[in-house]
């Protein structure tokens, strides 16, 4: 009796759709982040977990205490040389997919303290893929932030590897999908020449026909 | 107010005249100079004798590095039941950086004091666990001395 009835009454049992945007849709969905509240911008983070900016309404439902079973790490605050090995574990100790977003300036770049003791940007330590400034950042900055990493999450792709350190073979290619080169004395010469340190990789785009996934 | 702090220098140089180098006065608070030999007999004289029961605040501080004696630790001894605060202080070079410890006597002292060796680098004899405390433990240096730059000495990268 609800809308769905009626929506979906037009639609055949069975839809197909992508996978990306299937396992995208989920991961965005449900990130549950890790507590990693170091300084004040915890407080602007319990801020915007709490009822009057709910975070929960964009998946966020729980904060896990356990890295183990957290998908995203909120670094709010600054980091201090001796914490920083502990936050390169509790990271390390994050199961695959995860994402890091840097809250607040001292997280970004060090903010205020450029000294001995503070670290000058947790992208020192751990990839970051969302930085949020501020001292602090607004609750609502915060959500902004959550919402632009769902944005980017919708963007991957299953097939993208996060465990390699190149990143040409980060994003997913389809393999041997450039007929002009492939095989050829100039594809024998680039590499003999990267391997060699002569040269960087040089950048190929491969052209629209050979983006596609299946022949 | 301050004459009542005046009494207790009095006290002590009655006690024994060596213990008293210096005092002076400012702010309503009497700050007294004591010889470092005889720092712990001066605490626990106070303590126990005319009721100074807390350490308030145990620091040290880098004077510079032209003067001598280089580093000074300042003891803030407080009682609880007449309310009347003492600041009792210690004048230490740098070639013998050594001080007696008080945490024997008030265990709050503990801490503090490895605070002010991380800091500063004094070392306390007869300090039970005499390490690190706010730097990370490999840490090179001395961070606070007047000659330590603000920056530190080397980026941190884990990349």
């Amino acid at each position: 009796m609800g809308l769905e009835n009626t929506l979906f009454e037009s639609l055949p049992d069975v839809v197909t759709v992508k996978l990306d945007a299937v396992v995208n849709w989920a991961r965005k969905s449900s990130l549950w982040p890790a507590t990693f509240g170091l300084a004040c911008c915890a407080i602007e983070m319990m801020n915007t977990v709490s009822s009057r900016n709910d975070l929960s309404r964009f998946g966020a439902e729980t904060f896990r205490a356990s890295p183990r079973q957290a998908d995203v790490m909120i670094v709010s605050g600054r980091v201090s040389r001796k914490m920083a090995p502990v936050l390169r574990r509790i990271y390390d100790q994050m199961p695959e997919p995860k994402w890091v977003i840097s809250m607040g300036a001292c997280a970004t770049s060090g903010g205020v303290f450029d000294n001995y003791a503070i670290v000058q940007g947790v992208d020192k330590i751990v990839p970051v893929d969302i930085y949020v400034p501020g001292c602090p950042p607004r609750p609502e900055m915060l959500v902004h932030a959550i919402t632009m990493l769902q944005d980017k999450i919708m963007k991957e792709s299953v097939k993208d590897r996060r465990d390699t350190f190149e990143p040409e073979s980060r994003i997913s290619r389809v393999p041997g999908t450039l007929p002009v080169t492939e095989g050829t004395a100039l594809e024998r010469e680039t590499e003999a020449r990267v391997e060699r340190e002569d040269a960087p990789r040089p950048y190929s785009v491969p052209s629209r026909h050979e983006k596609r996934r299946s022949s | 107010m301050t004459e009542k702090l005046h009494a207790y220098v009095e006290k002590l140089k009655a006690n024994n005249a060596e213990w008293v180098n210096d005092v002076s006065e400012g702010h309503g608070e009497v700050t007294v100079v004591v010889p470092t030999d005889s720092i712990v007999d001066v605490c626990k004289f106070l303590k126990g004798n005319h009721g100074f029961d807390m350490l308030a605040d145990l620091c040290g501080a880098d004077r510079g590095p032209e003067e001598d004696p280089r580093f000074e630790v300042n003891y803030h001894l407080f009682g609880t039941k007449h309310h009347h605060r003492l600041r009792l202080k210690v004048l230490v070079s740098e070639d013998d950086a050594h001080v007696p410890t008080v945490s024997n006597l008030w265990n709050t002292a503990n801490w503090h004091e490895r605070e002010t060796y991380d800091l500063v680098g004094v070392v306390f004899d007869g300090h039970p666990d005499l390490r690190r405390i706010l730097l990370p433990s490999d840490f090179d240096g001395h961070a606070l001395r007047k000659d330590y730059p603000l920056r530190g000495y080397e980026p941190y990268s884990l990349n």
